[in-house]
């Protein structure tokens, strides 16, 4: 009796827990492995929330479908990377991947994500082993090729008429890369080529060492908080407003802009994307996303909305289905607006877009702001995608 | 040779922001004998509080106060709670423990503050540059760093040599028993060496603010140079941190400004950039290491 | 840690009820990845691998450090030049090259496992007898400078991927077996942490490990009846760091991938970490400590984006209520065997 009566409870409960479920289409999971902690902290939350912001101003929809967002910490370490994608690949049955911000979590992520059959949607890091030979059909990139931020910032100080510069990167692969990167577009002369310790705060001697070499203009890379610390000395120093600065966006993006203050005043930098881009995507995005975070979006921001811009118009094309197929197909049409205006993928999935020139100047409030005066680089792609056979 | 005189006024400046950060590392090594990896995190809570309180008030004068007291009264609360129960432990608990700290710090201000780093500037009176010599200009805000740090190592010099506290911070770290013996409130001594310490690594931490970024993990960036600072220096000695600091200071900094021409020299231009910067990273750690293979106790032991 | 624990452990006649605990732990290691599948949780069988591989990391740095009393801070070293081996065999071997224009590439597990042992070993023996020379504060520090330049020379080598790290396409083979699935990988990894462990085990219980206690406890009566210390703690120490670089070998090929993280500081202070956690200078607790940190990092960052400010406190209690960590804990709560 009481056995009989459990199981028509059971029986009960399991059917009131189905029947919404059956009403309404279950949510498709979308997960995404995201740096939260530590100094890097903010590019993933920046993402995060972008994201998130592009899935509620769609009511909980992407494409039409109701999509459930599962984020988790790597904390910049390749192995918890890893980890929390095999969880969410194996247990939870993820087919959708986002979120990865620095190129060492990708290299030990990435390569599960897609042999597992999952598709991942890179919103920043895209580093060059992937775009050439080891490129992948399950593998998009919505942000840019490495290479590209600093190829447009040699290109940027070509057009600008400076024959002298003087560059300085850590000493990294992604500091490598971008002096690489900055050489291939630059005609001028290099005049000096330092590379700075990736654990380093204090750059007087290397400001010494620009005022004696002198330079027409300085190209530097240095990324989040040693951006800020870079720029605070530069101008310390007395070399703002005396030798030029161009860099690209990494260097120079609107939060380390909002740390760094008036040193940063009168610098060029170069992007794919700008708050005060003119288009309906991107202004939509920016008042929201302000008045959502009470911040100004940085580039890491709007990327992470393309993001979920382009798998919504994925879903949308397989009528909210995770079908991975189906999806990559209909992914790599790019059928979507993007913040940055034009958008397609080359032939290895990764972006072909424009590259723009910005300036620092004061905005209405008296704070600097970064303001778009002119495009460097037209349908721009990378120099891997030759190698690229998908 | 301006230039090689610029390059050691920046070693200087340099080495005088690891000494304020190392005369507390090494007096709490010394006399308590703890190992505080979380010494980093004084230093950020200096920076925060201070950035906070220009940011809320403007005022030159109440952000150091704040930097200064926020950093003094999280360490010695530091002290109460955690640390005093593990003075009798080994060094391998006081790492977790400390470890541990180094978390929940760096958690809670990302929590309070966000992760996004805080906007400071140098106050406007010391924003520019003055001519040292003909050609050669520097920083002010800089000189004013390498000052305090110089005046703090002579203040703390008299406090040490001069003074009862001293007298006693001296004794308890070399006979810490005999101190106790003679009736001595050691717990009141350590809380107040351990609040001392604190303080200097959150003078540190706000006068770095406005130079470098201040966000979440700007300790442990520091830290490892901080340990290896003291044990170039030699474990609980104040001389030793200061001349160690100094050392640690000008070598990292000539390293870096001058290996790569110096290379340039015998090899190609990129290859010597590459390399010359490699060596330099590693630079100061060959250093210790050479230093303790000639003198196993560092420059300046204490205990001598 | 007392001093009679260490003497124990080492006793080679366990006690029944520690027979009998060593028993179910075997099993239950054995049995895991079938259970966790039967519960749908597949991917909790690479979380147990990550845990094997830490466990063996922590393990044999738990001889240098509990067993030798040698605190060292640079195990990262040997854990990440492990997986270096690894990665650098395979680079040549897809190359079809010559390391250094003399070692072909291979991507044999059997082969590239004893490498790495070779390489912790012979990177071990250069470091050891350098730092060795010091002790106390100034040896933790030395292992640490060691460890630091390894991992600037590592960021800095382009050719290996520099700080993006290379990644490893394949895993290594082992008698055609298919080590990319994540049972068979599990078991490779459960054999190797049980050989570790075995021979942990009797390395303790040996005359050279009494005698390493003997150093331990002090040095200078070990001295005084004609052992030169030097030598035991130095061949502690090169054990220790063949064992730490099996294990970054293994993590390797887990990850089919290596960077510089892992020659980082702070895998130092995890490996660290773990050791104090599960127990310093007892044999299973590095196996308790691995998973307790594994589990709750991966639990917690699950659960929320905040989880170092659970984790931090939960560290916290166990130094300042526990003695002797975890494996403490267990014996006091009548777990196992009763050693104090």
């Amino acid at each position: 009796m009481q056995n009989r009566k459990s199981v028509c409870l059971g029986l009960m409960l399991a059917a009131a827990v189905a029947l919404p479920a059956l009403a309404q289409q279950a949510p498709v999971k979308i997960g995404m492995v995201t740096t939260l902690s530590g100094p890097g902290g903010y590019l993933g939350q920046d993402i995060r929330d972008a994201f998130k912001l592009a899935i509620d101003m769609n009511g909980g929809k992407l494409g039409g479908a109701p999509v459930e967002l599962v984020v988790e910490d790597d904390a910049l370490k390749p192995g918890q990377g890893k980890q929390i994608a095999e969880k969410m690949l194996k247990t939870d049955g993820i087919k959708i991947m986002t979120g990865i911000v620095f190129s060492n979590v990708a290299g030990a992520t990435v390569p599960d994500i897609v042999d597992a059959g999952a598709l991942y949607v890179s919103p920043n890091a895209a580093p060059s082993n992937f775009a050439g030979k080891e490129c992948n059909e399950n593998y998009f990139v919505v942000s840019w090729q490495n290479d590209s931020l600093h190829e447009s910032a040699g290109q940027h100080a070509t057009n600008l008429g400076y024959k002298k510069a003087f560059i300085l990167a850590p000493n990294y692969q992604a500091g490598k890369d971008a002096l690489a990167g900055f050489k291939r577009l630059f005609k001028g002369e290099i005049v000096g080529e330092v590379y700075t310790r990736l654990d380093q705060t204090d750059f007087a001697p290397e400001m010494a060492q620009i005022r004696s070499a002198n330079p027409d203009v300085v190209f530097q890379f240095h990324p989040g908080g040693l951006g800020i610390a870079f720029l605070r000395q530069y101008q310390q120093a007395g070399l703002l407003g005396k030798t030029p600065m161009v860099l690209a966006e990494p260097s120079l993006d609107a939060t380390t802009l909002k740390a760094v203050g008036d040193a940063a005043l009168g610098l060029s930098v170069t992007a794919h994307w700008n708050t005060d881009f003119d288009n309906a995507s991107n202004k939509a995005f920016v008042e929201a996303f302000t008045k959502a975070y009470n911040r100004v979006p940085t580039y890491y921001a709007s990327q992470g909305y393309d993001t979920a811009l382009a798998i919504a118009s994925a879903l949308k094309a397989t009528g909210g289905k995770a079908d991975v197929p189906a999806l990559r197909k209909a992914l790599a049409k790019a059928d979507f607006q993007s913040v940055r205006g034009a958008f397609k993928f080359g032939p290895n999935q990764h972006p072909v877009q424009d590259w723009y020139a910005l300036k620092v100047e004061k905005g209405a409030d008296g704070t600097p702001v970064l303001k778009t005066s002119g495009k460097v680089l037209s349908n721009h792609s990378d120099a891997y995608a030759k190698d690229c056979k998908l | 040779m301006t230039l090689v005189l610029e390059q050691l006024l920046n070693g200087l400046q340099f080495g005088v922001m690891l000494f304020l950060l190392a005369a507390g590392l090494t007096l709490i090594f010394g006399i308590m004998g703890v190992i505080n990896l979380a010494h980093g995190s004084l230093y950020m809570v200096g920076a925060y509080a201070a950035a906070f309180a220009a940011a809320q008030t403007g005022s030159v004068i109440i952000a150091i106060l704040a930097g200064l007291a926020a950093a003094a009264l999280v360490g010695m609360a530091m002290e109460l709670f955690v640390l005093r129960r593990l003075y009798a432990r080994d060094h391998l608990d006081q790492v977790l423990a400390t470890f541990a700290l180094i978390l929940i710090f760096n958690q809670s201000v990302t929590l309070l503050f966000g992760r996004q780093p805080l906007f400071v500037s140098v106050p406007p009176a010391l924003n520019g540059s003055v001519e040292l010599l003909p050609g050669l200009t520097y920083p002010i805000y800089r000189l004013i760093i390498i000052a305090v740090g110089l005046l703090v190592a002579l203040g703390l010099y008299l406090l040490i040599n001069r003074t009862r506290i001293g007298m006693l911070v001296r004794a308890g770290a070399t006979h810490r028993e005999m101190v106790r013996a003679l009736g001595v409130d050691i717990r009141l001594l350590y809380t107040a060496v351990f609040g001392l310490g604190a303080l200097l690594a959150g003078l540190a931490g706000l006068m770095a603010g406005p130079i470098l970024a201040v966000q979440v993990g700007m300790g442990e960036q520091i830290l490892i140079m901080t340990f290896v600072v003291v044990v170039i220096g030699g474990v609980g000695s104040i001389r030793g941190a200061f001349f160690g600091a100094l050392l640690v200071g000008l070598v990292d900094t000539v390293l870096r400004a001058f290996l790569p021409g110096l290379l340039r020299q015998v090899m190609t231009g990129s290859e010597a950039d590459a390399l010359g910067a490699g060596l330099a990273s590693m630079g100061i750690y060959m250093l210790m290491a050479v230093v303790l293979l000639v003198r196993p106790k560092g420059l300046f032991p204490a205990n001598v | 840690m007392s001093e009679d624990a260490i003497t124990h452990t080492g006793s080679p006649a366990p006690s029944t009820g520690r027979a009998l605990m060593l028993l179910a732990l075997a099993v239950g290691l054995i049995a895991l990845p079938f259970l966790v599948q039967a519960l749908g949780q597949p991917a909790l069988v690479p979380l147990a691998t990550r845990v094997l591989i830490y466990a063996i990391a922590a393990a044999s740095l738990n001889l240098a450090l509990g067993f030798g009393g040698m605190v060292s801070f640079g195990h990262a070293a040997f854990f990440g030049v492990g997986g270096y081996v690894v990665g650098i065999l395979y680079r040549t071997y897809v190359d079809d090259g010559l390391f250094l224009g003399l070692i072909p590439g291979t991507s044999q597990l059997l082969i590239t496992l004893p490498a790495a042992i070779l390489i912790g070993g012979l990177l071990a023996l250069t470091i050891g007898a350098l730092c060795l020379r010091t002790s106390g504060v100034q040896f933790i520090m030395i292992t640490l400078a060691f460890a630091q330049m390894l991992f600037f020379l590592f960021v800095s080598l382009k050719a290996y991927g520099g700080d993006d790290g290379m990644t490893i396409r394949r895993r290594n083979e082992l008698f055609g077996l298919n080590t990319r699935d994540d049972i068979t990988f599990y078991f490779i990894c459960l054999t190797v942490a049980a050989l570790v462990f075995l021979a942990l085990w009797r390395i303790i219980g040996s005359r050279f490990g009494m005698v390493l206690a003997g150093i331990r406890q002090n040095e200078r009566r070990m001295a005084a009846i004609g052992i030169a210390p030097y030598r035991y703690k130095l061949a502690a120490f090169v054990i220790s760091g063949m064992g730490t670089g099996l294990a970054g070998a293994l993590m390797a090929n887990y990850l089919r991938f290596v960077s510089p993280d892992m020659l980082h500081w702070t895998k130092s202070g995890e490996l660290m970490i773990m050791v104090i956690l599960g127990g310093v200078g007892t044999l299973l607790g590095p196996l308790f400590g691995a998973a307790a940190l594994v589990i709750l990092e991966t639990v917690l960052t699950s659960w929320t984006e905040h989880w170092q400010l659970i984790l931090g406190p939960i560290l916290l209690l166990v130094v300042l209520f526990t003695q002797g960590g975890l494996n403490g804990l267990f014996n006091r709560l009548g777990i196992g065997r009763s050693e104090r």
